[in-house]
């Protein structure tokens, strides 16, 4: 802990800081654009100058450790005449043309240049342009705008994993190239958007759409993966422009992926803005009295045994936790929120979690991947996994298909066969497992939704044990969820009741009758054409696949229309808040239920927002802790049993068209093309 | 001897007199009433009128959407809706101005980083109904047309003192 006196204040910077963290310790503000906290030192900015004593001249503080005893002055004439000559060198190049760049309001280099530099240029030459590069469907340059700190550089080869972008020539020729003109492809490339601290690199979709200061803003998380990463919805009017991250050190850090950030467009099209009622071969626009009136009907006339109710997966907990209570009243045990017949054990809360944490994966030293790709069912967890490898060389090993990890992997085999190998020792994977400190596995869906995935969860468990993977301050045994609802539902027992049917069999009994009502609430990844003459309500809030073959349609509210709990896949609950109002007449998707149980004459015992939140507490505690992750009790789970032959499958094909959302996004749909080789389906929401 | 000046004033009615005097002097000068709307008085190169957007010589209009005028309308009668136009530059969608919201303060003009919207030399632009002053971006712009001479002038009248 070396001690410096900093503009003398005495502060105790931590060990490896540099001299501009320790500047930030005692809260001055040192102007900087290459140094980035998360990525390598650069120091090619020279903007982070400061004065230090028995230095012959300035410092450049980002790339200087801090040492015991310095003395540093970061607000002398020598500092400030020493940044205002970086800032006019910097300036030199950059054009004047911050009136039509999207940087403008929120960018680094405007900002410090008001801050710290000149009021005039003494520049009469030309300035030098730089012809722009091709990045892809997402990210805009203009590359005379940049001012080469190399912040995208350092981001897409040490944290995102892909060397596809580098800075090529020196000096005045220095410039920062595609090499090939291809478009990145990481998930997580759109990130270098807002690393870059000028108008380098923009967002393509977001061009020239709204201005930082016109926007609303609302802080909510993100649904369209398991992981939950913290964002801020910028929206103006009605209608949301755009998404950025927020800093969440143990979920996200400040990163989100491409999905994320850019599926936003999808909300605007394809949107369910009112009821409608199927009459004879077409849905026709109802009233809301109509379509509750045709749904009470239907009810009335049948028998709670036969009526079923499947969650999607971006239900929040509020609506899942609406529809078990009137599923409950209506005496329907047929409930389920794993679409995708996933077979996790709702008893045991360590048996679906992501028990080591989202942060905690970091830490681990050997890592057994089965039936998951982490890459494209979360690049957020595949950042730490590639860290964990990266900083802390761990090994990987993969059963089930490997497709391209940014980190070296061992290929272990494709299917069960393998995993039973694995268990009984025949594979010397197990060895590293079992000499590693912090060993870990990760369990994809690919390996749980399938009709033997109870067994593969016993048999993962007992490689768990085996491998000593479970100790007083470490768990290894994660199950890595695709769908952020799908942890809430199972802590809140959206599961078959006694004698209940999950979701295969709810299908199967659809098929041959005996299901009159089907209740979907968001539901779009089933197979549609297997509810033979059920009546189908669904309730959402894009036109998909649910809305196609529904008889009622309830307009919902999307992700960020609504006050809405989620659960990641480390267990961790987080509230999103409404950026702007649901579109039509739509509504939040638990009064829609709760409205609909009057209909019904079940009306559920809440009114208000503060009302469900406390059904969900009382129906399970965790709900009581935001934003906290609390140990999962280790207990036995899982039933032996005999394991199929089949290889593992992993469950996204298309990084980019997973959900209701990213199908009805233009924007996603042109990446698709672009980097997936266009394996885009024919959903009824592509075009 | 107070009270004799005051009586003959009074007895002679001279604060008349001198007041029909100053009318009568007003008779013999020229006139400063203008006929109005056939003759119309000298403006100001600086006069705030109404609003029109500008050209370049080249037909290219102005505006680049950069929203600054919105940003300082202290009326908030500006509203900019902006996307890439085909050729990829920065184009205005949407500009429209609420004549009625408007202050005329100028802000926007002193705003506008390329002398694209500006307030005119008109005074004349009085309507029927309410709808008529929401200006929409094809209005702004035909009124640049119409004026550009007479701003083109203003502004380089003005130019020396800015």
């Amino acid at each position: 802990m070396p001690k410096l006196t900093i503009d003398g204040v005495e502060v105790d910077a931590p060990d490896g800081a540099t001299v501009l963290q320790a500047c930030q310790l005692a809260g001055k503000e040192v102007p900087h654009f290459c140094f980035h906290e998360r990525l390598s030192v650069a120091g090619n900015c020279r903007m982070c100058l400061v004065e230090m004593e028995r230095a012959p001249k300035p410092i450049a503080s980002c790339a200087m450790p801090a040492g015991e005893g310095m003395v540093i002055t970061t607000d002398s004439d020598t500092v400030r005449q020493a940044r205002r000559g970086v800032m006019e060198f910097l300036l030199i190049n950059h054009p004047l043309d911050c009136p039509i760049c999207d940087q403008g309001g929120e960018c680094d280099l405007q900002d410090q240049a008001v801050a710290y530099g000149g009021d005039r240029t003494r520049y009469e030459e030309n300035k030098r342009a730089v012809t722009d590069k091709s990045m892809g469907p997402l990210v805009n340059t203009v590359m005379t705008r940049c001012i080469h700190c190399t912040r995208c550089v350092r981001f897409t080869t040490e944290i995102a994993g892909v060397s596809e972008i580098g800075m090529l020539g020196r000096g005045e020729h220095a410039e920062i190239s595609s090499y090939l003109e291809r478009s990145l492809t990481s998930e997580l490339s759109a990130n270098i958007i807002d690393l870059c601290p000028v108008g380098a690199l923009t967002s393509k979709p977001y061009a020239f759409a709204a201005r930082p200061w016109e926007l609303k803003k609302a802080e909510s998380v993100d649904v369209l993966d398991a992981v939950g990463a913290s964002i801020r919805v910028d929206a103006r009017g009605a209608s949301v422009l755009r998404v950025v991250p927020r800093l969440h050190e143990n979920v996200n850090e400040e990163w989100i992926s491409d999905k994320t950030r850019f599926a936003c467009d999808g909300l605007r099209r394809q949107r369910l803005d009112q009821p409608y009622v199927r009459r004879g071969e077409k849905l026709e626009p109802a009233t809301w009295d109509e379509a509750f009136g045709a749904i009470g009907e239907r009810i009335a006339a049948s028998d709670g045994k036969r009526i079923a109710a499947i969650a999607g997966d971006l239900c929040d907990g509020e609506s899942m936790l609406a529809l078990k209570d009137l599923m409950g009243k209506l005496g329907s045990p047929h409930l389920d929120c794993r679409q995708d017949g996933a077979k996790v054990d709702a008893n045991v809360r360590a048996s679906y979690l992501l028990n080591s944490s989202i942060a905690g994966l970091e830490t681990a030293d050997a890592v057994l991947l089965i039936g998951t790709d982490p890459r494209r069912e979360a690049p957020l967890v595949n950042l730490r996994l590639r860290r964990a490898w990266l900083e802390g060389g761990a090994e990987i090993g993969v059963v089930g298909p490997a497709r391209d990890l940014n980190y070296p992997v061992t290929a272990l085999g494709a299917g069960t066969d393998t995993l039973t190998a694995l268990k009984d020792g025949k594979i010397a994977f197990l060895e590293t497992l079992k000499n590693a400190e912090r060993p870990a596995l990760i369990l994809g869906m690919g390996a749980l939704a399938r009709s033997d995935g109870a067994a593969i969860l016993a048999v993962a468990r007992e490689i768990a044990d085996l491998t000593g993977m479970i100790s007083a301050d470490w768990n290894g045994f994660n199950v890595l969820h695709t769908a952020a609802a799908r942890v809430g539902g199972l802590d809140l027992g959206i599961v078959p009741g006694a004698g209940g049917k999950d979701v295969p069999s709810i299908l199967d009994a659809a098929t041959n009758g005996e299901m009159d009502i089907v209740y979907l609430l968001g539901a779009d990844e089933i197979d549609m054409s297997r509810f033979g003459d059920a009546f189908v309500v669904y309730q959402g809030h894009h036109g998909d696949a649910g809305a196609h073959r529904a008889d009622v349609i309830l307009p919902g509210a999307a992700y960020t229309e609504k006050h809405g709990t989620y659960v990641n896949t480390e267990g961790r609950v987080q509230l999103g808040r409404p950026a702007v109002p649901p579109v039509g007449e739509a509504k939040e998707d638990w009064k829609i239920l709760r409205a609909l149980s009057d209909v019904l004459g079940h009306k559920l015992p809440y009114d208000t927002l503060g009302d469900v939140r406390s059904a969900m507490v009382a129906a399970n505690p965790v709900f009581d802790e935001i934003d906290i992750v609390s140990k999962a009790e280790w207990a036995p789970f899982g039933t032996a049993g005999a394991l199929g032959e089949a290889a593992f499958e992993l469950p996204i094909d298309d990084f980019y068209l997973t959900d209701p959302i990213s199908r009805a996004s233009v924007t996603m749909a042109a990446c698709s093309r672009e980097l997936s080789g266009g394996t885009e389906k024919g959903t009824g929401t592509n075009g | 001897m107070a009270r004799i000046d005051q009586s003959a004033n009074r007895l002679l009615l001279r604060e008349l007199v001198s007041g029909m005097w100053l009318t009568l002097r007003y008779f013999f000068r020229p006139k400063v009433t203008i006929n109005y709307p056939y003759e119309k008085g000298p403006i100001s190169p600086r006069f705030r009128g109404e609003h029109a957007l500008r050209r370049y010589p080249s037909g290219e209009e102005r505006c680049i959407a950069c929203k600054l005028c919105e940003a300082i309308c202290p009326a908030l009668a500006i509203t900019i809706e902006a996307e890439p136009r085909e050729d990829g530059s920065r184009r205005t969608t949407r500009y429209d101005l609420d004549m009625m919201k408007c202050i005329y303060c100028g802000l926007c003009q002193e705003a506008c980083p390329v002398d694209a919207i500006v307030e005119g030399p008109n005074f004349e632009f009085a309507v029927e109904t309410r709808e008529e002053l929401f200006y929409d971006k094809d209005r702004l712009l035909s009124n640049g047309d119409r004026w550009e001479r007479e701003i083109a002038q203003n502004i380089a009248l003005d130019a020396p003192y800015r």
